[in-house]
């Protein structure tokens, strides 16, 4: 008993260890004046981040990808919400196709997509090859997954079909319903799955590098082109950016524990949610 | 009974801008992209000379075999360390579970150009670990070089095994603890539990999850190209050379192995769609 506590232990420490090593070489590597030769750097400088944030390019880079970020996000939110709604409350019969449709790109990689857009939108009647509006279209499309998957579950979980004959039983119209009753109810699961798809869309690179390049630079581009120039520099980037994921992830963690109550009082099926489950398993038990 | 049927063509149409952006930027592509693919290199006579060419080519075939072979032995490792990691997460208490599966989650962000750069910095020609190694006279690493297969496997594993472990993790805690009560009762010992129980338990989530991991390998790009750019032969690195580089443009050919690839993602999927029907009988 005790050699299996020593050895689950170890694991844990070696497995934390090995996931944070590349990310703290990282950080001491952006903030570290000379360093050669030595186990830690011989001097601490916070010029580098200095640098970085005194560089235009990287405020224009940063700027450029938040508007694609947002102007996706606010399309597929503003697109995907009524039509799951729609589909789930009055056309059921589509419901297998439309997830099919939105699962879709989940299984396609974006190299993949990235050759087919390419090959329609080089020429033709849309000449959007090279402009944002490409990525916009494409980011729409990569996230939908996401988008459809945290949309009709929180549909699921409010019963919204109910919801709304008893709006309309009441008096309401289907838009009133829809809009007073239905998407207050699932404000929070629209939220995590916007800012996963924040979150993936702020780390695209694939796309953005072979639809746009250098004609767009987003954040990741910058980071790319700064890679072979300067290791401190570039090193300061990767942590800003990340130090952003890291909030993101944060908040989506955080909101995910608390529709949990809420779910068990409906009774409903439960997600997957790999965080914040209340099942108690029998590991825990035996530890004691 | 018309006024119904009115509001129901209203709501038809409302779904209007949903199919019309699915259409243009999921449907056409990968339309196009599969009939290019069934298409000599002028882009206009129907043929077949695409796949044949690259299933002839022992440079195409080469790529192909270094993707699967990458794929593969990188989610094996990590599906083997994550069964074990996995296991040991949950036998600590929630509060240290909980703190373990946010690392596991926001370190399976830390992918791509980001990832490629932080092991240049550790391991690269000038990386802290070479250069320390160096000095320490250590040969470890001496014939160890980032930037061709052995790295890329190193890097592979890395953004692997978070993923991994976040997807076993809860097929782990679906073990009731009543299972294990049962079993002792009847008198099997904590080895035939596991034996008869608890691994073919786990199986179906294992097999499912290393379909996940094999297609999230296949179709990495990002992290391979920033640490090789289009040096190494590999399925993605070669599809976009072929679609998007300055030079030897052959959009047909690269639409012809972007089929293969989604071909092989799709097939990874349903193996995992299957395994999971398995385990949660609520989806089918």
């Amino acid at each position: 008993m005790k050699f299996n506590k020593i050895f689950h232990k170890t694991v844990l420490v070696v497995l934390v260890i090995y996931l944070l090593l590349p990310l703290a070489a990282t950080l001491i590597f952006s903030i570290a004046g000379k360093w050669d030769h030595t186990l830690l750097p011989e001097s601490i400088t916070f010029k580098w981040y200095g640098e970085l944030f005194s560089d235009e390019r990287f405020y224009q880079a940063l700027l450029r990808s938040l508007f694609l970020i947002l102007v996706t996000v606010a399309i597929s939110n503003i697109i995907m919400l009524p039509t799951i709604f729609i589909v789930a409350v009055y056309f059921r019969r589509f419901e297998r196709i439309l997830q099919a449709v939105a699962m879709l790109p989940y299984g396609i990689p974006p190299i993949v997509g990235a050759v087919g857009l390419i090959k329609v939108y080089s020429s033709g009647p849309l000449q959007i090859s090279g402009t944002p509006w490409l990525l916009v279209g494409a980011y729409f499309v990569i996230t939908m997954p996401y988008m459809y998957q945290g949309i009709r579950n929180s549909l699921q979980t409010i019963n919204a079909q109910e919801l709304v004959s008893a709006a309309e039983l009441l008096g309401a119209t289907k838009f009133q319903a829809f809009q007073k009753i239905v998407v207050p109810n699932i404000l929070s699961g629209i939220f995590v799955s916007t800012l996963l798809s924040i979150a993936l869309l702020f780390g695209e690179f694939v796309l953005a590098n072979l639809l746009v390049g250098g004609r767009f630079e987003t954040i990741q581009i910058y980071l790319y082109q700064k890679l072979n120039k300067s290791g401190h520099t570039a090193s300061a980037i990767v942590i800003t950016y990340y130090v952003i994921i890291l909030l993101l992830t944060w908040i989506i963690l955080e909101l995910k524990k608390r529709p949990m109550q809420f779910q068990s009082v409906f009774g409903k099926r439960k997600q997957l949610i790999l965080v914040g489950e209340k099942t108690e398993g029998f590991l825990k038990g035996e530890h004691k | 009974m018309r006024k119904l049927k009115k509001q129901k063509l209203f709501l038809l149409v409302l779904l209007l801008p949903f199919v019309l952006l699915v259409i243009s930027f999921e449907f056409w592509p990968l339309f196009a992209m599969i009939l290019n693919s069934f298409l000599a290199d002028d882009g206009k006579t129907p043929s077949m000379i695409q796949y044949f060419t690259v299933f002839h080519s022992s440079y195409y075939l080469q790529a192909v075999q270094n993707s699967v072979l990458i794929s593969l032995f990188s989610s094996v490792v990590s599906i083997i360390i994550a069964i074990i990691t996995a296991y040991s997460i949950t036998r600590f208490s929630r509060k240290i579970q909980d703190r373990m599966l946010m690392i596991t989650n926001m370190t399976s962000n830390f992918e791509g150009i980001p990832l490629a750069f932080s092991y240049i910095i550790l391991l690269g020609s000038n990386g802290l670990f070479t250069l320390l190694f160096a000095e320490l006279g250590l040969d470890l690493f001496a014939e160890f070089n980032l930037y061709s297969w052995s790295g890329l496997i190193l890097v592979y594993i890395y953004f692997q095994i978070p993923l991994a472990i976040m997807l076993l993790y809860p097929a782990y805690k679906g073990i009731q603890k009543q299972w294990m009560e049962a079993a002792s009762l009847l008198g099997a010992t904590n080895v035939r539990f596991w034996l008869h129980i608890g691994i073919p338990y786990l199986l179906p989530s294992i097999v499912g999850t290393l379909s996940i991991l094999f297609a999230n390998a296949m179709g990495a790009y990002a992290t391979a190209y920033a640490l090789v750019g289009n040096n190494y032969n590999l399925l993605s690195l070669q599809i976009a050379s072929l679609v998007a580089s300055d030079v030897a443009l052959k959009p047909q050919l690269g639409s012809a192995l972007g089929v293969l690839l989604a071909v092989t993602m799709l097939a990874a999927m349903w193996i995992n769609n299957r395994m999971m029907r398995r385990i949660r009988r609520d989806l089918s």
